[in-house]
């Protein structure tokens, strides 16, 4: 049997709230510290305590992150989930198991291990019986590690860092861990080809999750007022700038130059995020698409009186409950529009760890230049997750304050200024800031019926000039949002356009698609909306374009197609939604699916069982 | 007899140097005879007697003909006129920008009673810095005479007919969520409510004021119980409501003195009654707070004067221990982590 090296996916199936997490987080960062390429998911429900979660870790030679819909290794310590589980062994892996699940093993095309968890943490009398189903989820770790060959030294410092050095509990899992390591070398046989090997591939690299990164990168973009109210998948954001605050912005005389507000709502969060943004304040709040709905009139009238705020979006799967802890991309033509009334939304769309962290300073400087709440688009995956990343970047250009007048500015304009005044010609006027002290700084702001100089009108041709003023400040705000991130393939007529965490997925999917269809694709992944230039040119110069992204109606597409209504015959919808992180074979089958009707390409190769991932049958 | 007053002249001048007009806003909109307008100018004086700088003052506001009133005084503040019930929460995070800034905010029973409940409750535990007046007449003016969550049970209006509901105690709402100032009084009282003012401008934290003030337009009650014989001949005219018939201001026409009972008109004829705290109130003791507002409840008296007082609590800006620099004048300098602390943010990452 040929080996398999790392090139596999594990999942884990257990209870959620039974302390999993720390045993899967570290079997991933051991196999990141063995130098493989690594992705780590958490599918776990609404819930507390009790409900199946599972949590699958992907180990890709080639540096494929995605998801996949395979598992060759599946861990079954849930007896809840013990059928599924054991269903979902690909043809060939192995299933190991806690021996206590007295429920039949069917499957004889899988290598079956069971493993004596319970027995062996109850023999080690030095673990209280609290710990007992805590530490006991390090044997399966322990087991895996004998079995597929995880470095010990790797899992040891994975759970330095877990317990940030405290000894005892380190020593506590790590016995467990060679327990059932030494266990699993007196007491099994290999019999399946799945193993790791170590390489250099992860070396300089870090792993993060996208929540963190965006607040460290938000308070390294000068982050002063940061108002939330908990909501999954976004508490973790404004957590972590609780968190790491106090190391990045110590100051000697022990007092602060920032606040961190947990409002009573969302109603809340974002009023005050607004109040700040007006009074100065570089002021963001972070939430989720409940959230974002109780957010939306806060939302319209930032645009209209011009306050600059930020607004983390996390992503997930829609109101009340249900599917609330899933991934999803959904909340896009939402937010285009948000609030009633006309209205544009600045939109940034991260791809990745990095770009969590950079666009969490970009977006101040973009807000305060432009006088206009900017919104990043996240997602639960992106958000979670532990991603492997370069490490965060410093940001590479000093802070932009947009256009501000204090009193010194004032005295020079003799107090020649109007609030709304488009004095350079770009849609974009000047501001004052509550504090300023000279007696022609005050203005009064309130929503729409407002003159150049913030005078109260309901002068319908004010209005509309207003109106029209901040048409051309969005016009002006591209040439400020990111560009989008282009993949050419020499010789490609065939686009793909995507955005935020799938990238992975798709890339993978090119790959696949180039060497089992021949077909040659190039992508784009668009960073911000309104859409920039390079997103035209992209459009203009492909003959077919597939739009991807994680969302029943195609989101993205449905923009595309307003923006560039002259091809909208050849903007292609690869919509899914499902509430999973996108994968490389929906990513491959979706434009397939659609080719087949668009150009006629058909598969080239049967579809063959997608099980191993060896290379001769293709990545999935 | 006939000393005209020269502008700018020195007796006209504060401390501060500003004459009173310096304290002015634009004209009102409001209807002639709103009690709302007698209370910005009670705001415009007690600034003026206090020697405030405008621009020391951040306006604040919701939606509603209270709301409005904000463009009413102080043109030299900045205000902002937010959304309906959500006055408090901007006002919060208004005030972070420069806490040497003080709030005078302005709100209606409807945005503060119905959908700003929330945020007046919290605004209240925070402590904000702010002077919170409820410019309160039980009814819905903007949108042309609706009752509100203050407007008494059996309460009958034109469209409306009667009012089945129990109102809402805001100056017991507010003691009972640790306002650290609680007050009433009644627009037309206009001494009353300038002291009030002033003390609430002075108090550091969350004052809570609740001015009874009469609507002359839709507060139109028509039931003989509570009626005084005020005016057939103007109820011809009320059913056209785009027609609002000049009103005069209702008026106190001497000072309630301590413990005092009286009844006082409303121009639709209906009778509130004011009762003046007894000289002997100790507002630094809730529990008795809440005594006399229970009491004044059973007795059907709007109980005005200085309810409650806490001065001992943190404001919410002492409680976030700032930088004496406001944080809007703050730098890059200041706001940026240097760049040494980007590698050791990596390192600390797995």
């Amino acid at each position: 049997m040929d080996k398999v090296i790392n090139d596999f996916s594990i999942i884990v199936g257990t209870k959620n709230g039974s302390g999993s997490s720390t045993a899967n987080n570290t079997i991933l960062r051991a196999i990141f510290k063995m130098g493989i390429p690594v992705s780590g998911k958490n599918l776990f429900p609404s819930n507390i305590q009790g409900l199946p979660t599972w949590y699958t870790i992907r180990a890709s030679k080639d540096g494929f992150l995605g998801r996949r819909e395979e598992q060759e290794i599946v861990v079954a310590i849930n007896p809840d989930s013990f059928t599924r589980d054991l269903a979902s062994v690909a043809p060939g892996g192995a299933f190991y198991y806690a021996d206590d699940i007295k429920q039949p093993v069917t499957r004889t095309d899988v290598a079956i291990y069971p493993m004596p968890i319970k027995q062996l943490v109850r023999s080690d009398t030095s673990i209280p019986s609290d710990f007992r189903d805590l530490v006991g989820n390090m044997v399966y770790v322990g087991v895996l590690s004998y079995m597929i060959g995880i470095d010990f030294e790797t899992i040891r410092a994975a759970l330095e860092f877990h317990f940030k050095g405290k000894q005892k509990p380190i020593d506590m899992n790590l016995k467990m861990v060679r327990a059932g390591a030494e266990w699993a070398q007196a007491n099994l046989e290999k019999k399946d080809p799945f193993y790791l090997e170590h390489m250099d591939k992860t070396d300089g690299l870090i792993m993060a999750d996208g929540n963190t990164a965006a607040a460290i990168g938000s308070i390294f973009g000068g982050a002063q007022f940061v108002a939330w109210y908990p909501i999954t998948p976004a508490s973790s954001l404004a957590e972590a700038m609780i968190d790491y605050f106090p190391m990045l912005r110590k100051r000697e005389d022990g007092k602060y130059t920032y606040a961190v507000v947990q409002a009573e709502d969302e109603l809340a969060a974002i009023g005050m995020t607004v109040g700040a943004g007006w009074s100065g304040l570089r002021a963001m709040t972070s939430t989720s698409g409940p959230g974002l709905s109780l957010m939306t009139e806060f939302a319209g009238l930032a645009y209209y009186a011009e306050v600059p705020i930020v607004v983390w979006d996390v992503q997930r799967i829609g109101p009340s409950t249900g599917l609330p802890t899933r991934t999803s991309q959904a909340d896009l033509t939402f937010v285009t529009t948000i609030g009633h009334g006309d209205s544009e939304t600045i939109i940034m769309l991260p791809g990745n760890i990095n770009e969590c962290f950079d666009f969490g300073w970009q977006s101040f400087d973009l807000a305060e230049r432009l006088q206009t709440p900017v919104f990043v688009l996240s997602d639960l995956d992106m958000g979670m997750n532990q991603w492997m990343s370069k490490p965060f970047e410093y940001p590479d250009k000093p802070m932009d304050r947009g256009k501000v007048l204090w009193e010194k500015d004032l005295e020079e304009l003799k107090g020649n200024w109007g609030r709304y005044l488009d004095k350079d010609g770009d849609g974009i006027p000047y501001r004052t800031i509550p504090g300023n002290k000279h007696p022609l700084s005050s203005y009064f702001t309130r929503g729409t019926g407002h003159d150049e100089q913030a005078r109260y009108t309901e002068d319908n041709a004010v209005f509309q000039r207003n109106m029209e003023r901040l048409k051309k400040k969005f016009v002006t705000a591209k040439e400020y949002l990111p560009k989008s991130v282009l993949h050419m393939t020499e010789g490609a007529t065939i686009g793909i356009i995507g955005y935020g965490s799938t990238e992975s997925a798709i890339n993978e999917a090119r790959v696949q698609l180039e060497a089992r269809h021949g077909m040659k694709t190039s992508f784009l992944r668009v960073r911000a909306v309104p859409f920039t230039q390079d997103v035209d040119e992209f459009v203009r110069t492909h003959d077919q374009i597939y739009v991807v992204e994680m969302n029943r109606d195609g989101q993205l597409h449905k923009l595309l197609s307003l923006a560039y209504p002259e091809a909208a015959m050849r903007l292609n919808s690869v919509a899914f939604g499902d509430g999973m992180p996108a994968s490389a074979r929906w990513v491959r089958e979706g434009i397939l699916e659609r080719a087949n009707g668009a150009i006629g390409i058909q598969e080239s190769v049967a579809p063959v069982m997608e099980t191993s991932n060896n290379g001769s049958k293709g990545a999935n | 007899m006939s000393q005209l007053p020269m502008a700018g002249a020195p007796a006209n001048l504060n401390l501060a140097g500003l004459a009173k007009n310096d304290y002015r806003g634009n004209p009102t909109t409001l209807c002639q005879g709103c009690g709302h307008n007698s209370i910005s100018n009670q705001i415009i004086s007690a600034m003026y007697e206090l020697n405030v700088l405008p621009e020391d003052v951040l306006k604040f506001s919701g939606i509603g003909c209270s709301s409005k009133s904000p463009t009413y005084f102080m043109n030299r503040s900045f205000g902002f006129n937010s959304l309906h019930g959500r006055m408090p929460s901007i006002a919060t995070g208004g005030l972070f920008g420069d806490h040497k800034l003080k709030g005078v905010a302005v709100s209606g029973d409807g945005d503060t009673a119905s959908i700003g409940m929330g945020q007046f409750k919290h605004i209240m535990r925070r402590n904000v810095d702010m002077v919170y007046i409820i410019e309160n007449n039980g009814v819905y003016g903007l949108t042309k005479g609706q009752f509100s969550a203050t407007a008494e049970s059996g309460l009958q209006l034109k469209k409306q007919g009667t009012n089945p509901y129990m109102p809402i105690d805001l100056c017991m709402e507010a003691v009972i969520s640790n306002a650290t100032f609680v007050a009433r009084s009644f627009a037309g009282n206009p001494k009353q409510v300038k002291e009030l003012i002033k003390a609430a401008f002075a108090h550091d934290g969350l004052a809570v004021l609740d001015i009874i003030s009469p609507c002359v337009t839709f507060n139109n009650n028509e039931d003989a119980h509570y009626s005084y014989a005020w005016g057939k001949e103007h109820e011809a005219p009320l059913h056209d409501i785009t027609y609002v018939p000049p009103r005069k201001e209702i008026m106190l026409d001497t000072e309630l003195k301590d413990g005092e009972v009286r009844e006082v008109a409303m121009h639709d004829g209906s009778v509130i009654v004011l009762k003046n705290l007894e000289k002997h109130h100790n507002p630094t003791d809730r529990f008795e707070a809440l005594r006399v507002l229970e009491e004044a409840q059973r007795n059907n008296w709007l109980l005005t004067g200085l309810i409650y007082i806490s001065t001992d609590k943190p404001t919410l800006a002492d409680t976030y221990q700032l930088v004496d620099t406001p944080l809007n004048r703050l730098t890059e300098v200041d706001l940026r982590p240097a760049p040494a602390m980007i590698d050791k943010i990596n390192a600390l990452m797995f």
